[in-house]
C-alpha cells in the first residue's frame, strides 16, 4: 500500500475528466444515461428469456446491496446477517399474498380470480410498505443489542441473528401458533400472488419485462434515498460515527438513534427486495435464507467500494454477472479442460472468497471508491501510526 | 477505526454496584437455567439425575472439542484483535486430514491396541502440523498485509478464506457426509460411574485434550515465546521496542491455534465418526461463542466456555431437538454479548466494554 500514495500524487492532472459539462455534473449525466439505457434494454431481448430473468434478479440485488451499503458503507457497522431482512420481506409477502393462512379470508385490492381463494391476499403495493416496515422494525430490534459493542463483535452478533432467523425459517413448519405453522420450511410457501399494479394486468411469469421495470423502479427509489441520505444531516452523522465514535458522540451525534436508523433504513431495502423476490420467484423457501446470501450481498458492496453508491451498483451488477453467467456458462468447462474433475459452479463461494481477499489486499477502496474512504485507506502518515497503537 | 477508551466513572453509585452484580451473576444464572430446569423435570419423572448427568458428561467431551477450537480464536483475538473467521473451517480441514490419514496409514476397525495407539498418535501429530502450517500461511497471505488497514479489512479477508477452505473441503471429499471407521468403538462403555456410562470416546477426548491444555497454559505463561506473545498482546509497539519480533510472534500464535484446531479435528472425526465440509461453519460459531463466554483473549476462559457450551449443546440436542441447537447456542451468544460482553473470566476490554 505504501507505493500507492506517491503514484496518486504524481498522476498527471491533465488526464482527469472534467467534473462539469455545461450546467450538469458529469456524474449526473452518466447516471441519467445509465438509467435510460437500463429502461430500454428489455426491448432488445425476448420477454421470457433467461437474460431478462437474470437482469431482474440483478436489479433486486442492486437494491439489497444499496441497503447494506447504508449499514456497512455509510455507518461502518459490519452486518453479516443481512439475509434476515430479505427473509422477513419474503415471508411478509408469503404470509400476506398466498393461500398460506387458509383459515382466513381477507382480500384487499386483488384481481377477481384471487378473491375466491382462501388465505390473506393483499395487493403487492400494500405488502411492499408492510414488508419494509417489518424489516426496518426487525433491523432496529436486532441493532439494539449491538449498540454497546463495537467493531467485529457487531459482525458476529448480526451473523448470529441471521442464523437464528434462518433456523426459524427452516424449522418454522414445526412452530405452530394456534395450529397454524409459521413457515413452510424447505417446502416453501407457494404459489405467491403476482404483482398487480392498478390500471394494469397482473404480472405473469411469461412477460418478464414488467418485473424488470418494477425492479428498476425499486433501484431508482433506493438510489434516490441513498443520495438524499448521504448528503443529509443523518448521513454525515453516520460517517462521523464510522470515523470516530467517541469524537462523534462528543460533538453531539446521538449514537443510539443514528445507529438504529442505519440498521432500520438498510433493513427496509432488504424487506422490499424480499417482497419483490417472493412474488417473482413464486415461492418463499427457507433454503434461500442462508449465510451465503449475506456474504454475496456484502461481496457486492465491497467489490464496488464501501460507501460509494455508484460503486455498489456496479459491484452488484458485476457479481451477479459472475454468479449467473460467468461461473455457470463461461468458465465452467475450464477445470475439465485442465484435467480437473469439478465444475466451477461447485467452487462459486471459493471464487467469492478469493475476490474478497484480493479486493481487500489490492484495492480495499473498491472499483469506484468513495472519496473519503480512499483518503482514509491511503493516508499512511497519521492513521498507520494510530492503528499500530493498541 | 481506533478510538480512545471510554473512561471509567470515578464515583460508584448504588445503581452501578447493582448493575455490576447483575452483570456478574446474571450470566451464570442464565447458564444454569437449562440444566436446573431439566434436572427438576428428571427428578419428577424418573426420580434420578442420571439422564442429566449423562447429558453433561457427553457435553464435557464434546465441549473439549469446542474448547480446543475456542483456544485458537482467543489466542488470535488476544494478540491482534481479529476474529479469525476461517478458524472453524481450519478445524474442518483438520478433520479431513485425519480422515484421509486413517485411510492412508491403513488403520482399520479391529487393529491391535499398540498399533492403534501409535497410529493415532502419528495421525495426531501430522494433523496438528498440517493445520498449524496452514493457519500460519493464511496469516501471512490474508492478515499480515492488512496489519495497518482498518479493522474491517482483515475480518473480510477472514470471511473470504473461510469460503475458500470450505470449497477446498467440498472438492476434497465431496458434498456428502463421510463416515469415519469407528476405530476406538466410540460408543462402547469403559466404566459406569453412578449409572453414567463413560465411553471410549469420552476417554479419548480426555486423554488428548488435558495434556494439550496443560502444555498450552504452561507454554504461554512460562516459555520465552509465550512471554513474547503476552507482551505483543499488551502493546505491540512497546514489545517491538523491547526487541521482540512482533511478526514472528504473531505467526507463532497462529501456529499454536492451528495445532489445537488440528487436534480438535482428529478427536471430532473419531468421536462423531463423521466428517463433512460444512461442519466447520457451525463449529466455528459455537467455538467463538465459547471463547466470548469465557472472556475473549483469556485461554482458561475459552476452555471453560467450551465445556459449558458443550453441555448446553448436548442438553439442547437431547431434550429440545438437534435442529434447534444452533439457534439456542447463538441465542446464548447474543445474550452474553448484551449482558456481559467481557465474558465469565474476561476483563473489561476496550472493544467489548
Amino acid at each position: 500500500m505504501s507505493t500507492e500514495t506517491p503514484r496518486m500524487a504524481t498522476k498527471p492532472r491533465g488526464l482527469k475528466l472534467p467534473r462539469k459539462v455545461g450546467p450538469f455534473e458529469l456524474s449526473t449525466i452518466v447516471a441519467a444515461v445509465a438509467i435510460l439505457v437500463a429502461i430500454f434494454v428489455p426491448f432488445y431481448f425476448d420477454s421470457g428469456s433467461g437474460f431478462m430473468n437474470d437482469a431482474t434478479v440483478a436489479l433486486v440485488y442492486v437494491v439489497m446491496a444499496l441497503g447494506l451499503n447504508i449499514v456497512v458503507g455509510f455507518a461502518g457497522l459490519l452486518d453479516l446477517g443481512y439475509v434476515a431482512f430479505f427473509a422477513i420481506g419474503a415471508y411478509t409477502m408469503g404470509w400476506l399474498g398466498s393461500t398460506w393462512f387458509s383459515g382466513e379470508s381477507i382480500h384487499i385490492g386483488v384481481a377477481e380470480q384471487l378473491s375466491s381463494q382462501p388465505g390473506i391476499h393483499l395487493n403487492w403495493l400494500i405488502v411492499l410498505p408492510i414488508a419494509a416496515i417489518a424489516a426496518a422494525t426487525l433491523g432496529a430490534i436486532l441493532g439494539f443489542p449491538t449498540l454497546r459493542l463495537r467493531g467485529d463483535y457487531i459482525a458476529i452478533v448480526t451473523l448470529a441473528f441471521g442464523e437464528i432467523i434462518g433456523r426459524i425459517a427452516i424449522n418454522g413448519d414445526a412452530l405452530k401458533i394456534a395450529g397454524q405453522p409459521l413457515t413452510a420450511g424447505r417446502q416453501g410457501i407457494t404459489p405467491v400472488d403476482k404483482i398487480d399494479l392498478p390500471f394494469l394486468e397482473p404480472f405473469t411469469s411469461l412477460e418478464l419485462r414488467h418485473w424488470y421495470w418494477m425492479a428498476l423502479a425499486l433501484v431508482v427509489i433506493a438510489l434516490g434515498v441513498s443520495f438524499a441520505l448521504r448528503n443529509s444531516r443523518l448521513g454525515r452523522a453516520w460517517i462521523a460515527l464510522r470515523e470516530d465514535e467517541v469524537a462523534a458522540v462528543a460533538m453531539g451525534v446521538p449514537a443510539v438513534k443514528t445507529k438504529l436508523l442505519a440498521y432500520g433504513t438498510g433493513a427496509a431495502f432488504g424487506g422490499m427486495s424480499g417482497a419483490f423476490l417472493g412474488s417473482f420467484n413464486n415461492t418463499v423457501n427457507a433454503d434461500q435464507f442462508q449465510f451465503y446470501f449475506s456474504i454475496l450481498i456484502l461481496g457486492m458492496v465491497i467489490l464496488g467500494g464501501l460507501g460509494s453508491i455508484w460503486g455498489v451498483v456496479l459491484g452488484a451488477i458485476v457479481l451477479t454477472t459472475i454468479n449467473f453467467y460467468l461461473i455457470p456458462d463461461v468458465f465452467n468447462s475450464i477445470p475439465s479442460k485442465l484435467g480437473l474433475d469439478f465444475d466451477t459452479t461447485q467452487i462459486t463461494f471459493a471464487i467469492y472468497g478469493f475476490l474478497l481477499v484480493i479486493m481487500m489486499i489490492i484495492r480495499p477502496e473498491g472499483l469506484i471508491p468513495e472519496r473519503r474512504r480512499k483518503q482514509e485507506l491511503h493516508d499512511e502518515s497519521e492513521d498507520a501510526l494510530v492503528a499500530q497503537a493498541p | 477505526m481506533e478510538s480512545a477508551s471510554i473512561p471509567v466513572r470515578p464515583s460508584r453509585s448504588r445503581a452501578d454496584v447493582a448493575r455490576e452484580i447483575i452483570s456478574k451473576y446474571g450470566l451464570i444464572a442464565i447458564l444454569l437455567v437449562l440444566p436446573v430446569a431439566y434436572g427438576i423435570q428428571d427428578l419428577q419423572d424418573e426420580g434420578s439425575l442420571t439422564r442429566l448427568a449423562t447429558n453433561i458428561k457427553d457435553g464435557l467431551s464434546n465441549g473439549a472439542i469446542w474448547a480446543l477450537i475456542a483456544v485458537g480464536y482467543t489466542l488470535v483475538y488476544g494478540i491482534i484483535e481479529l476474529i479469525n473467521f476461517a478458524h472453524g473451517d481450519l478445524f474442518m480441514i483438520g478433520s479431513f486430514v485425519a480422515y484421509s490419514l486413517i485411510g492412508t496409514i491403513g488403520l482399520t476397525v479391529g487393529a491391535g491396541t499398540a498399533e492403534l495407539f501409535f497410529g493415532l498418535l502419528l495421525i495426531l501429530f501430522i494433523t496438528m502440523i498440517a493445520t498449524g502450517t496452514l493457519n500460519t500461511m493464511i496469516e501471512r497471505v490474508a492478515y499480515r498485509p492488512l496489519r495497518n488497514a482498518p479493522k474491517l479489512a482483515p475480518l473480510i479477508t477472514a470471511v473470504g478464506f473461510s469460503f475458500i477452505l470450505q470449497n477446498i473441503g467440498l472438492l476434497w471429499l465431496g458434498g456428502s457426509h463421510r463416515g469415519v471407521p469407528d476405530l476406538i468403538n466410540t460408543q462402547e462403555d469403559y466404566v459406569t460411574i453412578f449409572g453414567v456410562p463413560i465411553t471410549h470416546g469420552d476417554l479419548l477426548a480426555l486423554v488428548v485434550t488435558v495434556p494439550l491444555f496443560f502444555f498450552l497454559i504452561n507454554f504461554i505463561s512460562r516459555s520465552r515465546i509465550g512471554r513474547a506473545m503476552r507482551a505483543t498482546a499488551q502493546d505491540p509497539q512497546a514489545a517491538r521496542l523491547m526487541g521482540i519480533n512482533v511478526d514472528t510472534t504473531i505467526s507463532f500464535t497462529f501456529l499454536l491455534g492451528g495445532l489445537m484446531a488440528g487436534a480438535a479435528g482428529l478427536i471430532y472425526a473419531l468421536y462423531q465418526t463423521d466428517v463433512w465440509f460444512f461442519s466447520g461453519f457451525t463449529a466455528g460459531l459455537i467455538a467463538f461463542t465459547a471463547a466470548v463466554m469465557g472472556g475473549i483473549g483469556n485461554i482458561k476462559g475459552a476452555i471453560l466456555g467450551g465445556l459449558i457450551i458443550g453441555c448446553i449443546q448436548q442438553i439442547s440436542d437431547n431434550r429440545i431437538g438437534t435442529e434447534w441447537t444452533p439457534a439456542i447456542v447463538f441465542g446464548y451468544l447474543v445474550l452474553i454479548l448484551v449482558f456481559r460482553p467481557q465474558g465469565l473470566l474476561g476483563e473489561e476490554t476496550r472493544e467489548a466494554g
